[in-house]
């Protein structure tokens, strides 16, 4: 038997209706091991306007590299503000299976929705400072000059926070993947 | 899961691009360089999980919210949740949001003047069953305007978000009612080239679930990306 998907259809500017019930910025709560971080940053459309209306949701393993464990789900749902903020506290994931058993560097995966995107955006965000971003077998997929836009950058003088922008469009254009 | 070494790629003509002008807001927010292909890890063939001990009976019926009924012709609007193997879909989280049957959100940024419905929120949620059956009450949404262009009405539709077995699984779509003559107008409903896809956008009247005297049934199959099956695991 051989179906086709359903098309996808934009999130509209109402979304806050149906989704916002599970809004899931805390994913690890203290019983989580791990390196605690924060995530913060903004969406900003072509203009460089802040997108009010986006969703982000975030889909990651726990501090041994393990999905979907008991005690710590891994799934996070922020909604941006007025700002096109939004923010995730979570612990760093350790390193998963990547093709051809290879491992893969820390990575937490991201859908991005909003009106205006007829089907969800899918990136990722990386570590600086993490020595396996340079063999990660996606990582190489991506042209050298644009990978910057994966990697969540430190915020000085305050641990464990970083940040991390979804540019939808210009010069420094996330990175977006055909998932 | 262990099994699957991806899912798959969409049928041509059958997803959006990202890009669609007549849709307004995609020129803004569209990316402009090529993605990026992205092999399907371990990362992408997992995804999260929820049960009943957040999502409760009750939360299906978006009838039953409030102290009163809400205003409109009541439906049931149920189906299957499918993978493209025709497997069904087990225990997954459907969630979905509509205007009440004036065409209203009760949301601060609509400000269409239509009378908003004390007794109708528009939100509801479900996990599907050991089958992939899902099934909710609601009311029927009206139609209301928008801005995308001079006499943009967007037909009724029912907003649904799904997640699948896995984070490539993810999908949020849109339900449209049988019939509807705003269709062939609407820039949302006509953003890809394969009739027969849009055409499964819209529900179908369905005797078998509806109550007499009560409720219409219509009849709504989700269907997910199913996973690639290679030829070794056709001859296990």
């Amino acid at each position: 038997m051989s179906l086709q998907a359903t098309t996808s259809q934009t999130v509209g500017p109402y979304l806050h209706i149906g989704l916002t019930w599970l809004i899931t910025e805390n994913l690890a709560p203290a019983s989580v091991g791990g390196e605690r971080i924060s995530i913060e940053g903004r969406v900003l459309d072509g203009d460089g306007n802040p997108v009010n209306d986006a969703l982000v949701e975030i889909w990651q393993a726990d501090a041994d590299g393990k999905y979907a464990v008991k005690g710590f789900r891994g799934f996070g749902r922020s909604a941006t503000d007025d700002k096109g903020g939004f923010r995730f506290h979570t612990i760093k994931p350790g390193r998963v299976a990547g093709p051809a058993r290879k491992l893969q560097a820390p990575h937490i995966a991201v859908n991005v929705f909003m009106r205006g995107l007829l089907k969800q955006l899918v990136t990722r965000i990386y570590f600086a400072d993490e020595p396996a971003n340079a063999g990660d077998p996606v990582l190489s997929l991506v042209p050298a000059d644009r990978r910057a836009t994966l990697i969540a950058k430190p915020v000085m003088g305050k641990p464990g926070a970083l940040e991390w922008n979804v540019i939808l469009q210009g010069r420094d254009e996330t990175v977006f993947f055909d998932c | 899961m262990s099994d699957i070494t991806g899912y798959r790629r969409p049928f041509p003509g059958t997803q959006p691009d990202y890009l669609f002008p007549p849709y307004a807001s995609t020129v803004k927010r569209a990316p402009t360089r090529p993605l990026v292909l992205l092999p399907h890890t371990l990362t992408e063939l997992t995804g999260p999980v929820f049960g009943h001990d957040e999502v409760r009976p009750g939360d299906a019926d978006l009838t039953r919210q409030h102290a009163g009924e809400p205003i409109g012709e009541r439906i049931i609007v149920s189906g299957r949740v499918l993978d493209e193997n025709g497997r069904p879909v087990p225990h997954t989280l459907v969630e979905i949001w509509q205007a009440n049957a004036a065409g209203r959100y009760p949301h601060r940024i609509d400000q269409h003047d239509a009378p908003t419905d004390p007794n109708f929120t528009g939100c509801g949620r479900t996990l599907s069953d050991e089958h992939g059956h899902y099934r909710f009450v609601s009311i029927r949404p009206g139609e209301y305007p928008w801005r995308n262009h001079y006499n943009a009405w967007r037909p009724a539709h029912i907003h649904f978000s799904l997640f699948g077995p896995a984070f490539a699984t993810r999908l949020v779509t849109q339900m449209y009612f049988p019939g509807d003559p705003l269709l062939p107008y609407d820039p949302m409903f006509n953003c890809v080239p394969d009739e027969s896809a849009r055409n499964r956008l819209i529900a179908a009247l369905d005797w078998e679930t509806t109550v007499p005297d009560i409720a219409l049934g219509y009849r709504f199959e989700i269907i997910l990306r199913g996973p690639e099956e290679t030829p070794m695991e056709n001859l296990r």
